[in-house]
């Protein structure tokens, strides 16, 4: 017996290992032309993992402190060995976790997966991918540089405009009325210790969701399957589908190596409070539509404030996104035409606002 | 008119031409709470009613003046519009045009606003103007009130001037007051509007001083706007934007204004390049231009066409300074070779550095060590440019190695960088060749269980 079968004995005697993948063995994942949508999760997932491993390893020299921070990413890119390659990963793969996510958010919408009974999948999904930018936000603040201690005062301010709970909300991220030292520990908590156990658990109910519900067919797919079953197309989860994610793994591996070893992530100039912000200062990316949005409403909208009547719109399209499955037909024949016109408008504005801003001064 | 002068006057400090105790008395009421002086009641309601008497005087010149009613249509040279004269910081302070010339502005009849027996005073004469400003600007307790800080020996000061001695001498083509300072728009000097602000002083001059026509007897040159316009102090001031920067004034004087001399044009330009005249101080071409009464740094430098220094002016072209009056091949000129070759040496070393650590920068290597380094490299070389006035070698040589040792440190940290950067680059193709091969060998698998 093979030392591999020896190891497998050994721990189906203890575990019953068997029994525990055997669902795995007997997942089946539709197999039609739309099919590597299905990877981005898995991709979102991998870049996750990545985020955790190489997390832990900045923990081991990152100081959080309004004196420490910027200095010991400093010496992290300087004088650990291989601390530029962990730290560039960090950065970039945090960045593209965000892309892939929001691409698997948009896949889903378009592939109309979110679907009865996948519901409570696609309103974990959301939610994760608002932990995930709320990784990004408290992220961006830790190695203390001029552009990040702007773009947190700017964007806790943003925060500030919501109607009641905004400026005690605002002084409870920045640990005060401004941003210091004060809100560098505060953010230090939230992305090592708040946001990953938050994260790390709705990543488990959304993949239990997706391991008990399988993989969704598009509705169009799904009626033709129903009315001839001899049509249907499917692959093993394990070990072919798990093979390919594999190889999107290693795809994406070798692309965050690439980026990383040919862009370090820039480490910019140390923050200094005192000092007035530079001009044409933007956030990341990923908030620039929320950010232009918000720049391009008028002061006054009426009688109400444009900043609060923007911070209050993108809080209701944040829920009625949450909240999209519901209004969803149950019957796959007839979906709502407008969920898919209200996705491409969406994407259409995020995109377009995202490059607006990018290349607005 | 000069009764009438002192009615304007009198308004803003009615005391000050009264009887002895009405001085004393001002005084005593300028005077805070916390001095517990005793009044009696005579005297009390003796400053009510002068109070009242003041305040109403006051209230109605503010809001009475017939000389704009009419001087606002009338056209130049006579015109003087309210919007005009509302930007002058006389106006501002309350002064009216009664204060210079004199007349009842309270009265709508020209002819009696402007009556030698309301103290009207016209045109002021040319000659006056310095007088008339000064009796109010060289009065100390007068000109408190306003600006404290404000020196008031600006009559005094143009009375040494070459401005001043010759419009005494009679001569009234030169510039008095309001030919700087400007008439009935005169603002302070900070604002940027002013004819004084710093800078404007030089057009302010050049008004004058560039016209040949206009100066053509007094037999001095007029190109030295021209000259300034092309130096780098004028690059300084009105490009850079730096107030400190010199103009006109700052080495000539304002109000005394006069050429500094040649034994004293070291002193002027020490003002600001304190090290550099120290070094000259103590230099053996201090004693050789004092013995030739040459003006020190003009020798070298110029005056009013200061261009900015740099290191080729040690060379050997036209444009050169030390050839002048060395031999070449003399140890004065062996010395200059050696202390432009050590300049230039430093130079090319801080650029050498900046250029490698620049692609190091772009290629994302974290240099910013080195970066600011390069500070402290441009520093020495900064000083050694400075130490030049010295004209010693081993003063220079000794900021040029400092120099060169940081700029040297930071090269090889660029270079280091470069190759830590190709290190990485020859990593990551390794790895993609790996992932490319696990890559291939996972599709053939797949394609074999699947077949």
């Amino acid at each position: 017996m093979s030392p591999l079968r020896n190891a497998q004995k050994w721990l189906d005697e203890r575990l019953e290992w068997d029994d525990l993948i055997a669902p795995l063995r007997k997942k089946t994942v539709p197999k039609h032309h739309l099919s590597y949508w299905y990877f981005l999760g898995g991709i979102t997932l991998f870049l996750f993992v990545i985020q955790v491993l190489t997390g832990i390893l900045l923990l081991l020299y990152y100081r959080p402190g309004a004196n420490e921070a910027f200095e010991s990413v400093q010496y992290i890119m300087t004088q650990v060995q291989f601390g530029w390659l962990i730290r560039s990963i960090h950065s970039w793969s945090a960045n593209l976790m965000i892309f892939t996510a929001f691409a698997h958010m948009f896949s889903v919408l378009f592939l109309k997966a979110y679907r009865k009974p996948r519901e409570l999948t696609w309103v974990s999904g959301v939610i994760l991918l608002f932990l995930v930018m709320g990784f990004g936000f408290s992220g961006y603040l830790l190695p203390w540089n001029t552009l990040a201690f702007f773009a947190t005062k700017v964007g806790t301010e943003i925060t500030g405009q919501v109607p009641v709970i905004g400026k005690p909300m605002m002084i409870f991220l920045r640990g005060g009325e401004e941003v210091t030292g004060a809100t560098l520990t505060r953010f230090f908590g939230f992305h090592v210790a708040v946001l990953p156990g938050l994260a790390t658990l709705l990543i488990l109910i959304h993949l239990l969701l997706v391991q008990r519900q399988g993989i969704s067919v598009p509705p169009k797919l799904e009626v033709e399957w129903s009315r001839n079953p001899a049509a249907k197309r499917e692959m093993k989860f394990f070990p072919n589908f798990a093979l390919r994610e594999l190889m999107a793994w290693y795809v994406a591996l070798g692309v965050l190596g690439a980026l990383a070893a040919i862009f370090p992530w820039n480490l910019g100039v140390k923050a200094d409070p005192f000092v007035p912000a530079p001009a044409g200062i933007k956030p990341e990316w990923y908030f620039l539509f929320m950010f232009q949005t918000l720049k391009l409403i008028p002061p006054k909208v009426w009688f109400i404030d444009g900043e609060v009547l923007g911070v209050l719109a993108f809080g209701w399209i944040g829920l009625v996104w949450l909240l999209l499955p519901f209004f969803e037909s149950d019957d796959p024949a007839h979906p709502k035409p407008w969920i898919t016109g209200f996705a491409v408008i969406a994407l259409a504005y995020v995109a377009g606002m995202s490059v607006y801003g990018h290349l607005a001064k | 008119m000069s009764g009438q002068r002192h009615r304007g006057r009198a308004r803003l400090r009615p005391c000050r031409k009264g009887p002895q105790d009405d001085g004393a008395l001002a005084s005593e009421v300028s005077r805070p709470h916390s001095m517990h002086v005793r009044f009696s009641i005579h005297e009390m309601v003796l400053r009510s009613c002068l109070a009242v008497l003041l305040l109403c005087t006051l209230g109605y010149s503010q809001t009475k003046n017939s000389c704009l009613d009419c001087h606002s249509a009338l056209p130049d040279p006579l015109g003087v519009s309210q919007e005009t004269f509302s930007h002058d910081i006389h106006a501002q302070q309350g002064l009216t045009c009664a204060s210079c010339h004199g007349g009842d502005p309270t009265n709508d009849d020209a002819d009696k606003a402007m009556s030698r027996k309301a103290g009207w005073k016209g045109k002021i004469d040319r000659a006056q103007i310095p007088q008339l400003c000064g009796s109010c600007h060289s009065d100390a307790a007068f000109m408190r009130q306003y600006n404290p800080s404000l020196r008031t020996d600006q009559l005094s000061q143009y009375k040494t001037s070459v401005h001043g001695k010759r419009l005494a001498a009679g001569d009234s083509k030169v510039a008095v007051c309001t030919d700087c300072h400007s008439v009935h728009d005169l603002r302070a000097p900070s604002d940027p509007a002013s004819t004084v602000n710093p800078v404007n002083v030089a057009n302010t001059c050049a008004h004058c001083h560039a016209d040949a026509g206009y100066m053509s007897a007094y037999k001095i040159p007029t190109n030295q706007f021209s000259e300034y316009s092309k130096s780098v102090h004028h690059d300084a001031l009105a490009v850079r934007g730096d107030l400190s920067a010199p103009t006109c004034t700052t080495c000539h004087g304002n109000h005394g204004a006069a050429p500094p001399g040649v034994d004293k044009v070291q002193n002027v330009c020490s003002n600001c390049h304190t090290f550099q005249a120290q070094m000259y101080e103590k230099s053996s071409h201090k004693k050789a231009f004092d013995a030739a009464s040459l003006p020190g740094c003009v020798v070298c430098h110029g005056n009013h066409g200061i261009s900015h220094p740099t290191d080729a002016k040690l060379g050997v072209g036209p444009d050169t300074v030390c050839m002048r009056c060395h031999t070449p091949g003399d140890a004065c000129d062996q010395a200059r070779a050696g202390l432009l070759s050590s300049l230039s040496q430093l130079d090319k070393a801080i650029k050498n550095a900046d250029q490698v650590l620049a692609v190091a920068e772009s290629s994302g290597m974290e240099v910013s060590e080195a970066r600011l380094g390069q500070d402290q490299a441009r520093d020495s070389l900064t000083k050694a440019r400075v130490t030049i006035h010295s004209f010693r070698t081993d003063l220079v040589n000794q900021d040029i190695q400092a120099g060169l040792k940081v700029a040297d440190k930071n090269l090889q940290a660029g270079q280091q960088a470069m190759v830590e950067r190709n290190h990485r680059r020859l990593g990551l193709a390794v790895s993609l060749i790996a992932i490319g091969l696990v890559l291939i060998g996972l599709r053939l698998y797949i394609k074999q269980i699947e077949s």
